[in-house]
């Protein structure tokens, strides 16, 4: 491929064309921002083709808040999303908000997630939190047709979750990216950022990059351009399996955290979480203890055949938590950083990408500071 | 229709969708039905465009049937047996009532 040694100049740069990326340029040219996505090719992890799906919210901001807020917020946000994405782009993302349930095997599992959920609800100082605790029997009545395994004893339930089809969530975003004018540009791996004025040079694959402002969602690759820009985020790969059975019709009403069923009748069994370095190979003893417990949690599915099977490396900060952190040492230079990349789209559409175009810094963002595991380590 | 080229096997008698078809022992079932009846063996789970085998070797999955009980089991694969019971594979397999 020939290397363009044209310069061009942008608003805001973006680099990372996964699902933080593209959410915040959506919010930055709606604003009338001139915007690029500077992307790599498929020779790199990808992780954002290997969601899940889950627009989640029981179970998430242990420790912060804020990140409960901006969990429900984004949530809330999302009907409109998804309305105004097949609106304009012609594509259906798929989003349905039907409530999500974690199915518990045994009073251990139920007194662990009691005691988790707990926590999670005064940490709030007793403001309204939506997860109620659901007995066997009130489990049965929401799920009309499934015979649950016998050692389900319960369920946490959530009306504000939901779920969505993650593949055309990603491609309804970047259609959308380029329908406001955005400019999408593949196998511009940044090497260098450089500042040039009020600008910084990026120096890409494919020629140098202007821009003013440079918003850094590049997943893993943060790790690389960050610490140089003054963005030394500690963040890990986290290895999740993901197995999808044949189609079949309609049976789960809603999302149960580790299953869900698409709306083409595939049911997608989740979600390890190992610590495997960047090896993003399938291994088999896992997909195995995810399938044993779907046939423990619902008989039934162990009829089905599995279809395909894949592992993916979550982004993931010491707290589990997102990262919201403008350099001090680089003013104009961001880096969001979540493994949460489906659940918060809609709230990067609407609401961060304000706190890139210089909006008042929603106020949020105090808490989503990566300064916080500096001082975990001063402490 | 498809015609069987020879037929000095022994006859296995099966049935689709509960109709009784003279199989020959050795074949699969997706021969067998295709020598049967020239209609699609399933339709596809989303659109419920019909289909048929194709590849016969167990890689295109166009196949799909549902062999005694079994939903979704690929026809080309499956040798015919004495009383075997073949039904179309019409949409997706429904998991209601089973175990």
């Amino acid at each position: 491929m020939p290397i363009s040694t044209a310069h061009k100049n942008y608003d805001v740069a973006v680099i990372g064309g996964g699902m933080i990326g593209p959410a915040l340029a959506i919010g930055l040219a709606e604003r009338g921002m001139k915007v690029c996505i500077l992307d790599e090719g498929d020779d790199v992890l990808r992780v954002a083709r290997g969601n899940f799906g889950l627009v989640w919210f029981q179970g998430k901001g242990f420790g912060m808040p804020r990140y409960v807020e901006w969990s429900r917020r984004s949530a809330k946000l999302y009907p409109s999303f998804a309305a105004e994405l097949k609106e304009n782009t012609g594509v259906d993302i798929g989003h349905a908000n039907p409530g999500g349930l974690e199915l518990l095997l045994g009073d251990e599992e139920l007194a662990h997630r009691r005691h988790f959920i707990g926590q999670i609800y005064q940490q709030g100082g007793g403001n309204e939190y939506e997860v109620e605790f659901l007995d066997r029997k009130q489990t049965e009545s929401m799920l009309p047709g499934i015979r649950l395994g016998d050692e389900v004893v319960g369920a946490s339930y959530s009306p504000i979750d939901g779920h969505v089809n993650p593949l055309f969530l990603l491609r309804a975003m970047h259609t959308r990216f380029q329908q406001l004018g955005g400019t999408y540009l593949p196998h511009h791996r940044v090497s260098g950022v450089v500042k040039n004025g009020q600008a910084y040079d990026l120096q890409t694959a494919a020629g140098t990059v202007s821009a003013p402002k440079v918003v850094i969602a590049a997943g893993h690759g943060l790790r690389e351009l960050g610490p140089p820009l003054g963005l030394n985020i500690p963040i890990r790969p986290q290895r999740g399996h993901i197995l999808v059975t044949e189609r079949t019709q309609q049976i789960l009403p809603m999302p149960m955290s580790a299953f869900r069923q698409t709306r083409e009748g595939s049911i997608m069994l989740g979600v390890s979480a190992e610590e495997a370095g960047y090896n993003d190979m399938v291994d088999t003893a896992t997909i195995a203890k995810i399938a044993q417990r779907a046939g423990r949690i619902i008989p039934a599915l162990r009829n089905l055949n599995i279809v395909r099977t894949w592992a993916a490396l979550r982004v993931l900060t010491p707290d589990k938590c997102p990262v919201y952190q403008e350099s001090q040492s680089h003013p104009g230079i961001y880096a969001v950083a979540s493994h949460s990349g489906v659940t918060l789209a809609a709230v990067n559409a609407k609401v961060a990408s304000g706190w890139i175009a210089d909006d008042p810094a929603p106020e949020e963002f105090e808490a989503f500071s990566s300064e916080r595991f500096n001082a975990q380590k001063t402490a | 229709m498809l015609k069987r080229r020879h037929s000095d096997s022994e006859v296995v008698a099966i049935t689709v969708d509960g109709v009784a078809v003279e199989a020959r022992a050795g074949e699969s079932v997706a021969a067998a039905v295709l020598v049967s009846s020239s209609e699609a063996t399933r339709t596809t789970p989303v659109s419920e465009s019909p289909r048929a085998p194709y590849c016969m070797m167990g890689v295109c999955f166009e196949c799909l049937m549902e062999i005694d009980g079994v939903a979704n089991r690929q026809a080309c694969m499956v040798q015919v047996a004495p009383g075997m019971r073949i039904q179309r594979q019409l949409g997706a397999r429904d998991l209601r009532g089973a175990e």
